[in-house]
């Protein structure tokens, strides 16, 4: 469900330092700007430094907040940029080949033909196939996986997913597919592979 | 159709997401299902790929966000008072 539907703030109250109304802003974002950063960093500590920072940063910046995109849209964006940050900052000591290709709006061909799909989901959902799951979901390019987590976990739309990053809505599109195609190829060779692993046991 | 270098496979592939999310007119939805009759390999990426959305969101639907760390925000924030006043 799309949280910025599902809750109404006060952004009078909240600009006028209602503290109740913020606290209650803090427990609708919390769960999902920890999950972004969970999902982005890959680790607990860099979570919470993402979400206490964003949370600091609303406090600071609310009375230069306009309204003019949603709660919601304005919360992601900073948790958003203090994820990306945090990238930047991580990467800064790696060396240049370990850094991702370059953005392109090139999708790669599917190479792998499998229909796992109907497998069921006890199968699906092992704690193996869970940490198969994980791992090529932190394997995507970073602005492939903050497209794909905003609008696939997060389930925002695409219009929100732009004006949070700001891209227009056509680089969203092609993010998310590349993002979509890419996760599906590893999945796809992941569980081809537990198939023939299972068959020849 | 053994590969996806067929037109009409790239065609589909560009629109793959729009597709799946619900976002196509009805006559390109049309045209995209007369294509995936006739095509296994696009009637699998398309599967493979709606199935693997699925199971990325499965996950979070569970709240991820442990007390300790809600408590240490809270905290932060200086916004103690409101700790136990969650909806």
């Amino acid at each position: 469900m799309n949280i910025s539907t599902t809750h109404d703030f006060s952004l009078e109250a909240l600009r006028a330092g209602d503290r109740a109304e913020f606290a209650r802003l803090v427990d609708a974002f919390s769960a999902p700007i920890y999950r972004l950063g969970l999902k982005m960093l890959g680790n607990t500590q860099d979570a919470e430094d993402i979400l206490q920072n964003t949370f600091l940063n609303a406090l600071t910046h609310l009375s230069d907040f306009e309204g003019r995109s949603s709660v919601s849209t304005w919360l992601y964006r900073i948790a958003a940029n203090e994820a990306l940050m945090l990238i930047r900052k991580r990467k800064s000591n790696i060396n240049i080949e370990d850094m991702q290709p370059e953005d392109s709006d090139d999708v790669p061909l599917p190479e792998t033909f499998v229909d796992w799909s109907i497998l069921p989901e006890k199968e699906l959902l092992t704690n193996e196939s869970k940490s198969a799951i994980e791992t090529a979901v932190k394997k995507l390019p970073d602005s492939l996986r903050m497209v794909f987590i905003l609008r696939d976990v997060e389930d925002l739309s695409i219009k929100e997913t732009a004006e949070i990053l700001n891209l227009t809505e056509v680089n969203v599109k092609t993010r998310l597919l590349r993002a979509r195609m890419a996760l599906r190829e590893q999945l796809s060779s992941y569980y081809a592979e537990r198939t023939r692993r299972k068959e020849t046991q | 159709m053994t590969d996806l270098t067929h037109q009409n496979c790239q065609a589909l592939l560009g629109s793959l997401s729009e597709y799946i999310d619900g976002e196509l007119p009805p006559e390109l939805c049309k045209e995209i299902e007369k294509h995936l009759e006739g095509c296994d390999n696009c009637r699998i990426v398309l599967n493979t790929t709606r199935r693997t959305i699925d199971l990325v969101q499965i996950p979070s639907e569970e709240n991820p966000l442990p007390d300790e760390v809600r408590e240490r925000l809270f905290k932060r924030l200086n916004l103690d008072d409101y700790l136990h006043a969650r909806e």
